[in-house]
């Protein structure tokens, strides 16, 4: 046994909803071992969810848990924060529930440079709901409402993290289960508005209809394409072409808001 | 020689997604009838890729203590 998971999930609640070889499981896993890893006591966490299936996924683990409406996590979540700042609070959510229907209150969050941590769990579809489009599904993929290919262009999670003013922004993959779990950690670690986009694998949304014939096959995927942020400094555009890179592509320091807010309106000097 | 006194499969929990298989670089698991399955512990080196990725903690290695 390389770890017990047992201490953080609720008991009887697996196995989860997540259809097999989701890969929604293995970021619960990376995301328990991350707390553990820092020490965070369960009852000062806040994890917070929208909806969609990435958003099922604080109903698993034993914190103070909050599954509120789609694409208001962040919403929410700047409320308990502001409530009570002492608590640790994570938002997390879909590819839609964060940058369709949840778009405004991510840039937002970023602007503010309010101390949360965000999860942008990036499958690239609605899972949920039956594989419709999202912002980040790729040129020319199928979905159910792009039944001859994605036309649009797509966001990039990481440059509207960046643009928008988040502080600490960060890319990982489902399939680096180590290097998930660091990033996780280094984004708990900073204060500030800290974004960390995790592409993850929806077999039966975006998988099977794109011509991914195993959920493996997604991990492998995931393998071939992501490359370490130092080794891509070191590449040409051309070898990059196809790629995304993994690991901390932003980090500044700056004032963050609650703080300066409580300054501001007096409450602190 | 194996590394791994046992595999634990918990088979309630297991949903035949093949993730454990693909990536196990030893052939120690196998699927049959859509659930992993132990097909030679000896293979085993312990080397935890199956367990880490298994997105429903369905397959757990037990490590040999070090003689
Ligand atoms: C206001 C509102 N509009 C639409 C829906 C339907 N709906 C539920 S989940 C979802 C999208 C889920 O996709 P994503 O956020 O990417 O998460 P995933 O399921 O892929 O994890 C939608 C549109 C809803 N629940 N509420
Ligand atoms: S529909 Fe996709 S995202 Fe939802 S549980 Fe199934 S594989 Fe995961
Ligand atoms: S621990 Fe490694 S060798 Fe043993 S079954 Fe799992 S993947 Fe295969
Ligand atoms: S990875 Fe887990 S759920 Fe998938 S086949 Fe292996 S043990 Fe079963």
């Amino acid at each position: 046994m390389s770890y017990d998971y047992a201490k953080y999930l609720r008991k009887g609640k697996l196995p989860h909803i997540w259809c097999a070889g989701c890969t929604y499981g293995i970021i619960l896993k990376s995301l328990i071992r991350a707390i553990d890893g820092i020490g965070w006591a369960k009852d000062d966490i806040a994890l917070v969810s929208g909806i969609g299936c990435a958003s099922r996924l604080p109903g698993y683990v034993d914190f103070n848990t909050l599954h509120t409406t789609h694409g208001r996590s962040i919403g929410f979540a700047t409320g308990v924060k502001l409530a009570n700042p002492k608590l640790n609070v994570i938002a997390l959510g879909g590819d839609g529930d964060m940058t369709a229907i949840g778009g405004n209150h991510f840039i937002h969050a970023c602007r503010r440079n309010i101390d949360l941590t965000i999860f942008v769990f990036n499958n690239n579809i609605y899972g949920m709901t039956g594989a419709q489009y999202s912002p980040t599904t790729p040129k020319g993929a199928w979905a159910t409402t792009s039944p001859y290919g994605m036309a649009e262009n797509t966001f990039e999670i990481t440059s509207l993290a960046i643009g928008s003013g988040a502080s600490f922004v960060a890319r990982t993959t489902a399939y680096h289960v180590a290097h998930c779990e660091k990033m996780m950690k280094e984004a708990f670690q900073h204060k500030g508005t800290s974004v960390v986009e995790i592409i993850n694998a929806c077999p039966t949304g975006f998988g099977r209809k794109n011509k991914f014939k195993t959920p493996a096959s997604m991990l492998t995927w995931m393998k071939d394409s992501a490359v370490n942020i130092e080794r891509a400094k070191n590449m040409s555009p051309e070898e990059l072409v196809g790629k995304y890179t993994i690991g901390v592509l932003h980090k500044v320091d700056k004032p963050e808001y609650i703080e300066t807010y409580d300054t501001t309106v007096g409450l602190k000097k | 020689m194996a590394k791994a006194e046992r595999i634990e499969i918990i088979e309630k929990w297991c949903k035949g997604c093949e993730i454990c298989v693909e990536f196990c670089p030893t052939g120690a698991i196998e699927m049959r009838d859509f659930k992993v399955a132990v097909k030679d512990l000896e293979k085993c080196t312990a080397c935890m890729q199956c367990e880490l990725r298994c997105p429903d903690f369905a397959i757990v290695i037990y490590k040999k203590d070090k003689e």
